[in-house]
């Protein structure tokens, strides 16, 4: 198959899905996404030959937008412009999971900074206010006092673009100083790991350490459910433990796995790779039978 | 080690070594300045200074 990598920076990630594709013979279409221009009814010609997109961009705005472009061309991409759009947003992301009944930290949105003061009292310190688009722990605050509350919302109303004046305000965790990260294909898990840090905020990119995590029936239920919820596809499901059950946080959808691939012993390259396979030859057959 | 390569670094002008089997699109750190510089061709190797972090990026 040929492979449209949609990238603006290769990281090691993208570098270890290169490999594997190139080993198995594939082709592979590497699209920068910067340097091309989507018209809303003609593809790009570098989209000419590929079988399937793989959205590896940096940018969530750009992730957003050529996924859309993409549905409309009829190119099959991975992940989905629905499932771009419910993860790249904490919000919709946290309205999903809770419509489908996943378990998910208590979340209130307000538009004002004295919305978010009556929520930031009600829920009581900590407390732990988030932006709606951002990644790798940037830009959050666990608000221990009414004064941190006081200074961060006036920072972020009189600082902020507009997006930081919604001010999306989430119960804090007591978790035990770590959180799980389960990489999985439609639902199905492939590999999982714990990232554990003396700070509050354990993600890898902030240099949690990284331990392979063996997936429970309640986890496995848990990420399948997750997964559902924000359309399918190649995610990294993120869930903390809060004694007798797990909270899902977080869906991620351009999900990075360096890290879990030195954690575990799975090839987790490989493990995608074998799952963009069987997807497309799935599309083939599912278009051939309809023809 | 692995196998290396020399460039120019595009901030001070010095030939540096990185990795034989960069890719376009890859980042690599400047030795002599630590700066993010970005791959933007191969065969010949040629770098620029990568782009400042956004804050929209991640995964």
């Amino acid at each position: 198959m040929n492979v449209g990598l949609l990238y603006s920076r290769i990281r090691r990630d993208e570098k270890l899905l290169l490999s594997e594709l190139r080993e198995r013979g594939h082709e592979v279409t590497k699209i920068d996404v910067r340097k091309e221009q989507f018209d809303i009814a003609e593809p790009p010609a570098v989209l000419d030959d590929v079988d399937v997109v793989l959205d590896r961009c940096l940018a969530t705005s750009r992730s957003l937008y050529v996924t859309k472009f993409l549905e409309n061309y009829d190119v099959p991409v991975v992940n989905s412009a629905e499932t771009a759009d419910v993860c790249a947003d904490k919000v919709k992301n946290s309205l999903a999971l809770e419509k489908a009944g996943v378990p998910t930290p208590n979340t209130e949105v307000s538009f004002t900074t004295d919305g978010a003061m009556e929520t930031i009292e009600r829920f009581g310190y900590p407390c732990v206010l988030k932006p709606v688009v951002g990644s790798w722990g940037r830009l959050m605050a666990k608000i221990d006092s009414e004064s941190a509350a006081e200074a961060i919302l006036e920072h972020k109303s009189t600082l902020g673009n507009y997006e930081h004046k919604v001010f999306y305000v989430q119960e804090f965790v007591e978790k035990p100083g770590r959180d799980i990260r389960v990489l999985a294909v439609d639902g199905e898990p492939i590999a999982a790991m714990t990232r554990s840090s003396d700070h509050w905020l354990t993600n890898a990119a902030k240099g949690g350490e990284v331990e392979a995590f063996e997936v429970d029936d309640r986890v496995r239920e848990l990420v399948e459910k997750a997964s559902d919820a924000v359309g399918g596809g190649l995610l990294g499901v993120d869930l903390m433990e809060t004694g007798d059950d797990y909270t899902v946080h977080e869906v991620n959808h351009t999900v990075e796995f360096k890290a879990l691939n030195d954690a575990v012993d799975a090839d987790v390259p490989a493990l995608v790779v074998d799952w963009l396979e069987a997807k497309v030859q799935n599309e083939a057959g599912f278009a051939e039978a309809t023809a | 080690m692995a196998d290396t390569i020399t460039a120019e670094d595009p901030v001070t002008g010095e030939e540096i070594e990185i990795p034989a089997d960069v890719e376009v699109g890859e980042i690599v750190d400047s030795p002599a300045t630590g700066a993010e510089l970005e791959v933007v061709s191969v065969d010949p190797v040629t770098l620029e200074e990568a782009p400042e972090l956004e804050e929209d990026w991640g995964e």
